[in-house]
């Protein structure tokens, strides 16, 4: 601080003056943060707990509606397949990213280019992005299942028309959608790498694969372990894609956690029944972000 | 749509020399020409479906599906972009979509960099764990608390109303964080010394640190704007009147509506792209410092 005070009353008012500036800046932004989100958080663990229904009558029934979450088909089918859905999304993105990540810092022309593109479906929005890709995967006349026919596929599979084939369809565009957006975040990574070490590993003789393990995965484990954090989180919230593009269907082939939410919630309007799964999908992600976290800290010790 | 003006590939001409050779250089340039055979294939299937769209915008209904495909709208057809003024409500779409993009970033670029600067550069008690509150947020997805949140609005009379959505945004923990991790950037020499002037904490912040982070402000302004934009989730929750409808939602009632005008369809999701790809194209600096910065620390 700039005026270092020596006597206690003069600290005690500095400290005084500090927190009346720091509250005041952030306080316009903390009063709608904390009853829109803040707020939320906190009444989810009462409504979970009661009937609420559409009139707003909350009645107390302890557990019931997690009793009633574990004789449930449904969810145990929504959970299923947001976890497929998980399984596949992280690996898949995490590696396209980190394979266009690597491409794009080589000294190649168009790499600027080519950035842009990466980064374009990202800021497109999900519903355009949803009807193109039904389009593009529409069995019969769809120019994914022309390819495929092309290349020798007598039976190309139905994509979103089919319950085995939708997930996969999904995670196909849910990967191309945000493989930019996570390959950004690895080049910023790849770019905080010094290249002495990669001087240094040429001269003792490394390989181009043992300077790939032994100095970029290393270089990049900060930056792998957030983008994890955060694929994990989107892999797990994901909703309007699904919604957009099957409904959830064909039958509940690829009906989601966050869909049923919506469905208990909005559609049904069992906002108590909803809550309680919503608890599920809270402490799914908290609890992995938590779990990642320390296991990060264990390895930087 | 300007995206696909620039889906030429990148000079194939880069790198010529014979790849076969087995000479140490000859090795070299195989792995170049490698790498842009990868970038060129990669580029083709980012940007197909948006060609896609473009021409199937540009095709009368019954060509848009064909065997074998036509990757050219023959002949080109602009009726589509005529038709879908009439047969939706396409400017009051727009409109609702600016004006809520608008409000949106203004409120968020402002609450959030003023938030930035008292968790950067303002030290007092219990600092910490307010920011650690906002940290926090980034592990709950807005899904789990929806329902809550929806209670409350309706509680406060904001569902139904644009209100809701600008609440819904403005607030975001997001434009905190990207503004907090530029202040620390500043030297802190520069609002020591402002201070022995005698400038208050607020003049500070509007005297320096404000034209220093014109580039951070840029790239908050550019990423909120998009995401109220391509917002579908909450106009979907909130926004039950047809009249409010945001251009995500109507373009998503409208293909119900029409489910076979595939052409049309296409029309209408180009419309709801094309702001955004040009404010992406002219930004793209920011949008790109933005995400890197906020994804540096971790």
């Amino acid at each position: 601080m700039a005026t270092l005070p020596r006597t206690r009353p003069r600290n005690r008012r500095l400290v005084w003056r500090n927190t009346v500036a720091g509250w005041s800046f952030i306080l316009p932004n903390f009063i709608g943060f904390a009853v829109l989100t803040l707020l939320p958080v906190a009444v989810l663990f009462y409504v979970a707990f009661t009937s609420w229904n559409v009139f707003g009558v909350a009645e107390w029934t302890g557990t019931a509606n997690f009793q009633r979450m574990w004789g449930d088909a449904s969810f145990w089918t929504a959970l299923r397949n947001t976890v497929y859905y998980t399984a596949f999304h992280i690996p898949l993105t995490l590696a396209a990213a980190l394979g266009l990540a690597l491409l794009l810092n080589r000294k190649l022309r168009g790499v600027r280019f080519f950035r842009t593109v990466a980064f374009f479906p990202y800021v497109t929005s999900i519903v355009a992005i949803a009807i193109v890709w039904n389009q593009l995967f529409s069995p019969e006349y769809g120019p994914i299942n022309a390819l495929l026919r092309a290349v020798g596929v007598d039976d190309p599979p139905g994509w979103t028309t089919s319950s085995t084939w939708s997930m996969p369809a999904v995670i196909i565009v849910g990967t191309w959608r945000y493989m930019g957006y996570y390959m950004l975040l690895f080049l910023a990574g790849l770019q905080t790498i010094p290249a002495q070490l990669y001087e240094a590993a040429q001269t003792d003789g490394a390989s181009a694969w043992q300077r790939f393990v032994h100095v970029t995965i290393p270089g990049l484990r900060h930056t792998t372990f957030f983008v994890t954090v955060l694929l994990t989180i989107e892999s797990f919230k994901v909703f309007d894609l699904i919604l957009l593009m099957t409904g959830g269907g064909p039958g509940q082939s690829t009906l989601v956690l966050s869909q049923y939410i919506y469905q208990k919630g909005f559609e049904e309007n069992q906002f108590g029944y909803a809550s309680a799964v919503s608890i599920v999908l809270f402490a799914i992600c908290f609890g992995i972000t938590v779990i990642q976290f320390m296991v990060n800290k264990r390895g930087n010790s | 749509m300007t995206a696909t003006d620039l889906s030429m590939p990148p000079p194939a001409v880069a790198a010529p020399g014979d790849p076969g050779k087995p000479t140490r250089r000859g090795g070299f340039r195989g792995w170049r020409l490698l790498g842009y055979a990868a970038l060129v294939l990669a580029a083709v299937g980012l940007l197909l479906p948006f060609y896609w769209m473009v021409v199937a915008s540009l095709k009368t209904n019954n060509d848009v599906f064909t065997i074998p495909i036509t990757w050219l709208p023959d002949p080109v057809v602009w009726r589509n972009y005529l038709d879908i003024w009439q047969r939706s409500d396409m400017t009051t779409w727009l409109r609702n979509t600016l004006l809520l993009s608008v409000v949106v970033t203004f409120l968020q670029v402002l609450t959030g960099s003023f938030a930035a600067y008292g968790f950067a550069r303002v030290r007092f008690p219990g600092r910490n764990m307010l920011f650690l509150a906002y940290v926090g947020t980034i592990a709950v997805p807005w899904q789990s608390y929806m329902i809550p949140q929806f209670i409350l609005m309706s509680k406060l009379q904001l569902s139904n109303t644009l209100w809701s959505i600008v609440a819904l945004q403005a607030f975001g923990a997001f434009g905190v964080f990207l503004m907090k991790q530029f202040y620390e950037t500043v030297p802190e020499e520069l609002s020591e010394s402002a201070r022995v002037d005698g400038l208050s904490e607020f003049g500070i912040y509007r005297r320096i640190m404000l034209p220093l982070s014109r580039p951070a402000l840029a790239s908050l302004a550019l990423l909120t704007f998009v995401t109220t934009w391509n917002d579908y989730l909450g106009p979907l929750i909130y926004l039950r009147s047809p009249e409010l409808r945001t251009v995500q939602l109507g373009l998503n009632t409208f293909i119900s509506q029409y489910n076979a005008e595939y052409a049309l369809i296409m029309t209408g999701s180009v419309l709801s792209v094309l702001p955004v790809a040009v404010i992406f194209l002219l930004g793209q600096r920011h949008f790109i410092e933005g995400i890197a910065t906020t994804g540096l620390k971790g």
